[in-house]
């Protein structure tokens, strides 16, 4: 087990150097074209030489490469040219701002999206499963965009009971975090009830339960204790890759709710190609991902005893 | 009153095809203590009736009519909570696959636990308490142990009798069991079987025993119901039924089933011709009609036929459900087909010399990463030694894990050994890969698979599967003449010519398995190896597919060999016999040499553990403790060391057993000399 | 027996199979209304210059309501947008661009998802490990991320789009048809094969990829709705396709900062995209109840 989990370590920690070269070599493997970036398609030829010159961009492509990584590693990020400050002080705000947006859609979706799977698992093929299968097919057939239009042309426009931007320019505001998380659980929580459902169903049809039937437990006894313990293995590394997922959502509804969040700025720095400032938002972004990778495939192992006493 | 009646039962499954029949007209009676056995090929709808009695047909099947009555109560009309209450109680139930019906995340005590404290509320310990004392009446070393396992850490058998014990718990006055042995290795079913007889007697409780081991039967049942598409056709106790059957479809199973006195040049087996009816396809009148030999026109599919007693023997509790019982006498049908000309047996075609395979494992545990030795071997086969010649058939022998299909890997080239020889026709193959044999090669050594429905590729044509054979061997390439000779060969395993043109899910699985035999003879092969092609198959397919095998066999003077863990196929079909064990052969000689004194311990306990289908017939019973070692982790010295029941001493732990030579190519790796093995009695004796 | 004699009887059963594959459809409602939705804006899409009122650039009055009537004649359904181009027109038009990228997106990734998946599975060793770690890596990154930093490096156009969706997509695609030749691998018919000498690719082409079309049809239908959103997402994040060709999430992002007070210019397109993603979505889930339960 020590072992798996350090070797899963291992491979996160290679996975973000190998998306760092990438990176790397995606936005700074011309400097020509980095010069122009930073100081503005109108600077001359002689301030780009010099600038290059005094950031080091002369240095062969793997020095480069290494000393910008030991800066990324020790938290120097450079400066964000649309900003004009440095790259973390505008970065750990708005990362904190996206922290909220996504706990709240996940205090919701969470428990929404495994109670209805549940529910429509345990009796596969019964009306309650059908409507609840129906629905969530239905809900992530919205891309989050279109859910954003259609809830703000009901709640904003028709009945005009909630703000239709996020910005939060007077301070933090519950009001306005009611749509964007509406938006991202809609769109969620249909993915993460279907594959409970699925894995619930399928653990109804297997042998133990027939087991546990057969023996004269209560049914709610079959349910919780038998069922339940195999049937949320699945779901909980759903729900960890599901981080990855709304970090795309977070993207599109910080957009279009103005949201000062963590997507909003990846998009701005990239729509503005302010280099340093994506490279921050890309590290961050893999950072989140591949950990949450690394929890729910630990998680998988150890919630499940076939594997964690092999 | 009974403990157990049923009246005309009716159990059917609707699916999208309509009502299908599962069960029909399904009667019987059990008392208490007794133990009933009901026997059938698959899809006779026994499984069906156990499910019946529990109330859980699932949501596409249910009881169109007819009662079942327990203790005098009616289950059928039973509402949830009394069900319930039943259920594991006083009626409790053994399943097929043990490591399914075990929850994999719960530890084997909190399952055991929960049945009394469910039914008899009584306290946490006390449910521990009884739980450990079923834990070491179903002789499961160290209960301590197993209750803190989960079901994945124990052994098949070892699972099993967890389930058992599960069913116990309440201690019910009704156990069914449904197949509770077939999914386990011969040795560890005759512990499970006797454990079975000695705790319902210990218990008192009835049991109601589900197999489509007809074997089976004699030694743990009283009385017998034989069931066919859907019906019983015949019952009665057990000695009446293996001694006097009426029915001639009961009559046919007894001689599909290969017994000592069989053999397959003298003696051959007698497939039933034709196949089961689908549920929705049965014939008026008695369903056998369109396969039985004695079937008369007018008479036998006129009306829907009643099961009647019959007198025969001594013992009057015989039913039958044959119109005509009473004209008939099944024993004048063919019990013995007609003698068959033996194959002279040539020069040798397969020579093995010290072949061994070893497989590496990374082993990636703390310890093994510290000490810095990451590799272990698995020792799948070790110094085999044996040959076959032309036209003969050679059997290997041995359960689950004994290396008889790593065996058939390296010699068909899917791998290779890792030292020693193997020589084809004088060249060596051991460590030549499929793909650097040559056509020529390829063609003289094929496969016939275990599983039919693994054997064809679902997306492809009987047909364009069997051409394509022909013409990757090279044996015609002209289209008008590859075609031709697939035709021939579809005539060959006497399957008809439009089948070409079908896919294999339109097949049965005794046509499939037609298929693969005659995919394997398509290149003219001098040698082609059999890795159980019979064992998936029912009794009546079975002997139909071998009898077709060896006839190929005979005419072709192919060399067979035959992997098996059925010691009665072997028996009849085999010239020569390997018994493997663990990687190692414990003994190899004429199929004469191995049935008979004097035996390797091993190959004694395997010979008792196979129930044989005849009252006549007297076994002596040994039983092997625990199961086969890890081959990741083998044992020392003689690989049985540690289950043998004539253990020497230490010298079986520490020294490899010499091979010793007991005649003329019969061969015992044992300790024990061979003046002493000479000395054993025989196992099966045949009574007068 | 002749050639053709013994053809013909296969042809006529993969014609057979296909209607049966139809029929059985009609078992599942749900399949059913999903091959409807799809079927439908296929028709739009091919009949698009027949059946749009306007032409779909055309600026002819801007800001009407639904139901405005045309002074030159025609009335504009469902209103015009900003700068006066029929909204319907450019909807007929906009599931030309959707229905050509999208299945020619995932049709390329799946070419390539499914060439990694039978290497990695079939020839297991180091080619497995090393495409798996590949894909590990790439599906480790926020999709939508790897699209907007490639998207805004290298540009917006079809070409770039398909290629960022393979990129993407394959390492996906390459797990599900790895896992299922890993079971296929073992099945005995693919040891018969390998016992005759037949080629590689051979087995993995013929003995083992058609055996494990059910599953992959069922994510085909999925992914491309997928992909739909990824390419309405792509649209509405500016990083489509260029203008003034119609796009459904393009035609979104133009009307964004209207869209309050004209939601008639977003919510239609929306119900476009919803609609065509919900068809494929039904489709899949008909489909792979009809395959479970046979």
């Amino acid at each position: 087990m020590v072992v798996f989990i350090l070797r899963r370590l291992g491979f996160m920690v290679l996975t973000m150097v190998v998306v760092s070269l990438l990176l790397f070599l995606l936005l700074e493997i011309s400097p020509g074209n980095v010069a122009t970036k930073v100081l503005g398609p109108y600077s001359s030829e002689e301030q780009r030489t010099l600038w290059l010159a005094a950031h080091g961009y002369f240095e062969p492509l793997h020095v480069r490469y290494f000393s910008w990584l030991g800066n990324f590693a020790t938290g120097d990020f450079g400066e964000s040219i649309r900003f004009k400050v440095p790259v973390s002080e505008v970065l750990w705000p708005r990362l904190a701002n996206t922290a909220i947006l996504g706990l709240a859609t996940f205090a919701i979706m969470i428990p929404l999206s495994l109670v209805l799977g549940i529910l429509a698992g345990m009796r596969e093929g019964s009306k309650l499963d059908r409507a609840i299968s129906v629905t969530s097919i239905a809900t992530t057939s919205v891309p989050e965009f279109a859910s954003a239009v259609f809830l703000s042309a009901i709640f904003v426009f028709w009945l005009k009971l909630l703000p239709g931007t996020s910005g939060m320019t007077e301070g933090f505001s519950i009001k306005q975090l009611i749509l964007p998380v509406m938006v991202l659980v809609l769109y969620d929580f249909g993915y993460v009830a279907r594959m409970t459902r699925a894995s619930m169903a399928e653990v109804m049809t297997t042998a133990y339960i027939r087991t546990a039937v057969l023996k004269g437990l209560p049914y709610k006894q079959v349910i919780l204790k038998h069922a339940l313990r195999n049937a949320l293995i699945t779901p909980f590394t759903v729900i960890m890759l599901q981080i990855n997922w709304l970090l795309s959502g977070v993207i599109v509804v910080e957009f279009f709710f103005a949201y000062k969040g963590f997507g909003a700025l990846l998009l701005e720095a990239s729509l503005n190609q302010d280099i340093f400032l994506i490279e921050a938002c890309a590290m961050v972004a893999v950072f989140v991902a591949v950990a949450t990778q690394a929890i729910a495939d630990i998680g998988y192992t150890y919630l499940n005893p076939r594997i964690r006493f092999a | 009153m009974p403990l157990l009646e049923i009246r005309d039962l009716c159990i059917s499954y609707y699916t999208r095809a309509g009502e299908i029949p599962a069960v029909v007209d399904f009667s019987l009676v059990l008392k208490a203590g007794e133990s009933v056995g009901l026997v059938g090929e698959s899809g006779c709808g026994k499984s069906t009736v156990a499910m019946g009695i529990m109330q859980y047909l699932g949501n596409n099947g249910g009881i169109v009519s007819g009662s079942i009555k327990f203790k005098g109560r009616e289950l059928t009309t039973l509402g949830g909570e009394e069900l319930r209450r039943l259920r594991g109680s006083e009626i409790a139930m053994v399943y097929q696959e043990p490591m399914a019906a075990l929850n994999p995340s719960l530890t084997i005590a909190s399952q055991l636990m929960e049945v009394p404290m469910v039914h008899e509320r009584v306290t946490q310990s006390e449910a521990r308490e009884r739980a450990l004392k079923l834990l070491a009446d179903v002789h499961l070393p160290d209960p301590e142990r197993i209750m803190a396992a989960y079901p994945h850490q124990l052994s098949g058998g070892q699972q099993q009798r967890v389930v058992i014990a599960m069913a116990l718990l309440s201690n019910p006055s009704l156990l069914l069991l449904d197949e509770p042995t077939t999914a386990l290795d011969v040795t560890v079913e005759a512990g499970i079987v006797e454990l079975i007889a000695e705790l319902s007697r210990k218990f008192g409780t009835a049991l109601l025993y589900i197999s489509h081991n007809l074997s089976l039967m004699l030694e743990t049942c009283d009385r017998v119901c034989v069931m066919y598409s859907g019906e019983v056709i015949e019952e009665g106790a057990v000695d009446s039924i293996f001694t006097w059957p009426k029915h001639p479809y009961t009559h046919g199973l007894f001689s599909c089933i290969p017994l000592p006195d069989a053999d397959k040049n003298t003696r051959p087996l007698v497939p039933i011709r034709g196949q089961l009816p689908l549920p929705h396809e049965r014939p008026p009148g008695c369903n056998f009609g369109p396969r039985c030999d004695f079937f008369k026109q007018g008479l036998c599919d006129a009306q829907d036929i009643a099961i009647e007693p019959v007198t025969v023997g001594k013992d009057a509790d015989h039913c039958v459900r044959c119109i005509r019982w009473n004209d008939i006498d099944p024993s004048d049908a063919i019990t013995v087909g007609p003698s068959k000309q033996a194959v002279a047996v040539g020069d040798i075609v397969l020579e093995v010399k010290g072949m061994q395979k070893y497989y590496e494992v990374d082993d990636r545990s703390i310890r093994a990463l510290i000490s810095g030795g990451g590799k272990r071997y698995v020792k799948a086969n070790e110094a085999l030694d044996f040959s076959a010649r032309r036209g003969e058939t050679v059997a290997i022998v041995g359960e689950s894990g004994c290396g008889k299909s790593t065996f058939a890997k390296v010699l068909m080239g899917l791998e290779t050994a890792t030292g020693g020889e193997i020589r084809l026709d004088g060249i060596n193959i051991g460590e030549m890969p499929v793909r650097e044999r040559s056509a020529k090669q390829l063609a003289s050594l094929q496969m016939v698979f275990q599983n039919p429905n693994d054997t064809l590729n679902p997306s492809h044509t009987i047909g364009s599967q069997i051409s394509r054979v022909i013409r990757k061997f090279g044996v015609e390439s002209d289209r008008a003449k590859v075609a031709e000779r697939m035709l021939r060969l579809l005539d060959l395993v006497k399957l008809p010519r439009d089948f070409a043109f079908r896919r294999p899910r339109q097949l049965s699985s005794g046509q499939k398995q037609r298929v693969g035999i005659a995919r394997a003879f398509a290149g003219n092969p001098s040698m082609v190896i059999a890795d159980e092609p019979v064992s998936a198959l029912d009794v009546s397919v079975a002997a139909a597919v071998t009898e077709l095998l060896m006839d190929i066999q005979r005419e072709h003077k192919t060399t067979l060999l035959f992997i098996s863990h059925d010691l009665s196929v072997v028996r009849y079909l085999a010239d020569r016999i390997v018994v493997m064990y663990l990687g190692r052969i414990m003994e190899r000689g004429t199929t004469a040499e191995v049935f008979n004194p004097p035996y390797h311990p091993y190959t004694e306990a395997l010979l008792s553990a196979v129930p044989i289908a005849d009252p006549k017939i007297e076994k002596r019973h040994i039983v092997l403790e625990g199961a086969p070692p890890s081959a990741l982790d083998p044992p020392k010295g003689c690989p049985f060391h540690t289950r043998c029941p004539r253990k020497v001493g230490a010298i079986c732990e520490q020294e490899r057993p010499p091979e010793r030579a007991a005649g003329e190519g019969h061969v015992i790796a044992c300790h024990i000399p061979l003046e002493e093995l000479r000395g054993v009695e025989p196992v099966i004796r045949t009574a007068c | 027996m002749t050639e053709t004699a013994m053809r013909a009887p296969s042809h006529q059963a993969a014609l057979l199979r296909a209607l049966t594959s139809f029929a059985l459809l009609r078992e599942s409602w749900v399949g059913m209304v999903g091959a409807g939705i799809v079927a439908f804006w296929i028709v739009v899409a091919i009949l698009a210059p027949l059946i749009s009122p306007f032409e779909p650039n055309a600026i002819l009055q801007p800001f009407a309501k639904p139901g405005t009537e045309f002074a030159e004649g025609g009335t504009f359904w469902l209103g015009t947008d900003q700068i006066g181009r029929d909204i319907l027109s450019r909807i007929f038009w906009g599931s030309r661009t959707v229905l050509f990228y999208a299945p020619l997106a995932t049709f390329s990734a799946y070419v390539v998802g499914i060439l990694m998946g039978l290497a990695a599975g079939y020839q297991r060793g180091w080619v497995d490990e090393v495409l798996s770690r590949i894909g590990d890596i790439i599906l480790s990154f926020p999709v939508l991320v790897l699209y907007i930093i490639v998207i805004a490096t290298i540009g917006a156009s079809g070409v770039n789009i398909i290629i960022a969706i393979t990129f993407s997509s394959a390492p996906g695609i390459m797990r599900i048809v790895r896992g299922l030749v890993l079971d296929l691998r073992n099945r005995d018919y693919v040891a018969a094969a390998q016992t005759r000498g037949e080629s590689s690719w051979r087995i993995m082409l013929v003995e083992i990829l058609p055996n494990a079309r059910g599953p992959l049809i069922v994510d085909a239908c999925l992914r491309l709705g997928y992909v739909i959103i990824t390419i309405g997402v792509l649209g509405f994040l500016g990083l489509g396709l260029p203008p003034p060709d119609p796009d459904w999430g393009g035609m979104i992002n133009e009307a964004r900062a209207i869209a309050l007070a004209f939601p008639h210019m977003t919510v239609f397109p929306c119900i476009a995209i919803s609609s065509l993603i919900l068809g494929f979505n039904l489709l899949a889930d008909g489909l792979r109840e009809i395959s479970l339960r046979d």
